[in-house]
């Protein structure tokens, strides 16, 4: 038989009973959609976290407060008072850390900023003069303070894009003054927009000396910053702070350091093998979805091949042979499959989408869309597969009858 | 020349170890080109024997000769090509796809066949011309009459052109009229485009549109016998 016809035979069966199609390909649709659904927003939770470490360089090293303490979650990072001004000057000396370029200590705080009746919470990153050099970010508006500012623990910010657009709206920022926790700031600068992959335009950047004053009120820092000569002194310098702060404080056994160095590399390594692994294993839970409408599949297969017994004993006795009637049926459990993969990838999507808006929308997160293309890809495939293997006992069966008794069949 | 050769054929039916003895012993030849209606009361071993002479069924003894062949030389995938090329069913209960137009179900041998695909509709549509129903064409099998859908199942078995047609009581559901024009239309067959037909019928007035009778009794040969007074009067199909 034609392999077209085949196809036309199969789908003419399906379009008999379309209501009895649509019922038994949910649980694929259901399995694709969780699928597509999960590697989605893991994929938007990936690119979200590795996105805030993009802006650091890839001679950044970081060194934070704690043992393996990474990432978006500050708790642990400002809790930790492990990296004192004393650590700071000793990473900042040649002898101690020869191939440094810059050497900056940062305070990570929070807090409500209010400019007359606009109110808006912020991040606030306490941060040196080095932050346009290192994170590769300059004011379009005003200019950014400096390590004097610093020393002088001035009480000037430097807003975010967002921060600006809620606090000021059209009117102009800098120049201007805003409160945060009870401390008047000026605003001397205003970053540009640097959209979903960082977390900049909902922070404001000041004096860290002002942040330990003003905000934290506390003498340590969040993690200090440092950025090698070039990416051949990468790892000699991670090393370098790492004996530095040992002997700083007094460490002897390796598996007790009170502080970690890693570079951006290494925290977007770590973060992506986290969230994939997540991912997978999620998508792994809806997977078995994907099993239970396999069985469906089966089932109601062999119910249409008892139910069409007269029409295999009428295709075998005007010529079809085994192989025609086993492809018929497995063709229709295939497309049947794939169609549910189809409608499954679409709809997984969709709400893959309209989760990203909310997320994006109401959790104030710069939260990215994006499609799983080999999700999808392997969706359809799997689909299929899922209607091939649960196809061929059906198939078989229907194959298998003797024509006359099918003819014979009431 | 014959078409149809069985020596001594059997049938034992062993329904979980039940055995029901339905063909015994039947031997007979069938010609090229003639019309054999088989007769014999319900039980007789008639429709059993016409799914033996159209591979639906197999035999337990005896032997089976179609066109000079031994049909158990052949594999299952010959035998289909045989039912598709060489043979056409029509049914009692017409066995048409509901869903599926007039020019659908005539084309459904095509389907298995190894007639180019070009072909189709032309050999299908002169098929449902032959049996007068080139008006029904697009129409939907569920939405004819009992009479229309034998017809369309005549064209159906017709379309490949076949050795032999069997017919199994094509008149059994069907009210007089329209049994006689289905009976005329196979008599037709046979007497102007030389297909062999075995016809299968209880119905003496049916049988004698044919020119030999076997009769059938416990599943043994009763008479096979000419007919005489041939019944060749029909004028309700008239292509």
């Amino acid at each position: 038989m034609i392999f077209k016809y085949s196809i036309k035979t199969a789908v003419n069966g399906l379009k008999t009973h379309k209501s009895r199609s649509a019922l038994t390909i949910l649980g694929i649709v259901i399995g694709i959609t969780s699928i597509i659904l999960v590697v989605s927003l893991g994929q938007g939770a990936q690119n979200l976290i590795l996105g805030q470490i993009k802006g650091l360089g890839a001679t950044t090293i970081i060194v934070l407060p704690g043992k393996i303490s990474f990432g978006p979650s500050t708790a642990a990072e400002t809790m930790n008072d492990s990296l004192k001004e004393k650590d700071l000057n000793l990473i900042k000396s040649k002898a101690n850390v020869p191939y440094a370029k810059y050497v900056m200590p940062m305070v990570v705080g929070a807090g409500q900023s209010v400019y007359g009746s606009n109110v808006y919470q912020v991040a606030v990153f306490g941060a040196g003069g080095l932050v346009p050099d290192i994170f590769n970010i300059t004011p379009d508006k005003g200019y950014f303070f400096t390590d004097d500012d610093v020393t002088s623990r001035s009480a000037v910010v430097v807003i975010g894009y967002k921060v600006k657009q809620r606090l000021f709206e059209n009117d102009e920022a800098v120049g201007q003054k805003i409160r945060i926790k009870n401390t008047t700031f000026k605003v001397i600068g205003v970053l540009p927009e640097k959209g979903s992959s960082s977390n900049f335009d909902d922070a404001v950047f000041m004096p860290y000396t002002t942040t330990q004053q003003d905000i934290t009120g506390t003498k340590y820092y969040s993690r200090i910053v440092v950025e090698a000569d070039s990416d051949a002194d990468l790892q000699s310098t991670v090393q370098d702070i790492t004996n530095t702060l040992r002997d700083s404080h007094n460490i002897t056994d390796p598996l007790k350091d009170d502080f970690t160095v890693t570079t951006s590399a290494d925290i977007a390594k770590t973060l992506g093998t986290i969230t994939s692994a997540l991912t997978a294993f999620l998508a792994a839970v809806a997977a078995i979805s994907l099993i239970v409408g396999g069985v469906g599949i089966m089932n109601i297969m062999l119910v249409s091949v008892t139910e069409r017994t007269k029409e295999i004993g009428l295709r075998k006795a005007l010529g079809a042979t085994n192989g025609d009637i086993q492809t018929q049926f497995l063709l229709e459990a295939v497309i049947l499959t794939a169609l549910g993969g189809v409608i499954g990838i679409i709809l997984g999507s969709i709400l893959a989408f309209l989760i990203s808006l909310l997320i994006s929308k109401f959790a104030g997160l710069d939260w990215q869309y994006s499609f799983p293309v080999s999700a999808a890809i392997l969706g359809l495939v799997v689909s299929s597969l899922v209607g091939l293997i649960f196809g061929i006992y059906p198939a078989r069966q229907a194959a298998k009858k003797s024509p006359m008794e099918a003819l014979r069949y009431e | 020349m014959n078409i149809i050769e069985v020596k001594k054929l059997g049938k034992v039916y062993d329904n979980e170890g039940v055995k029901t003895d339905a063909l015994h012993g039947v031997s007979f030849d069938i010609k090229k080109g003639e019309f054999v209606a088989i007769m014999g009361p319900s039980g007789s071993g008639k429709s059993t024997l016409l799914q033996i002479l159209g591979l639906l069924d197999d035999y337990t003894g005896g032997s089976y000769y179609f066109d000079d062949k031994n049909i158990k030389d052949y594999n299952p995938k010959e035998v289909a090509r045989i039912r598709n090329e060489k043979m056409g069913f029509v049914f009692q209960s017409f066995n048409l796809l509901p869903n599926a137009s007039v020019l659908e179900n005539v084309k459904l041998p095509l389907l298995y066949s190894n007639v180019p695909e070009k072909e189709w509709e032309r050999k299908a549509r002169e098929a449902v011309i032959a049996v007068g129903l080139e008006h029904r064409m697009e129409q939907d099998a569920k939405l004819l009459s009992g009479g229309e859908k034998q017809r369309v199942a005549i064209a159906r078995a017709l379309v490949n052109n076949p050795e032999v047609i069997f017919a199994d009581e094509p008149t059994g559901n069907l009210d007089s009229k329209s049994g006689e024009v289905v009976i005329e239309i196979i008599q037709k067959l046979n007497r102007e485009l030389g297909h062999t037909v075995i016809l299968i019928t209880h119905e003496t007035y049916t049988a004698e549109y044919a020119e030999r009778i076997i009769r059938l009794y416990d599943g043994e040969i009763e008479s096979d016998k000419k007919v005489e007074n041939r019944r060749l009067d029909g004028a309700a199909f008239t292509k």
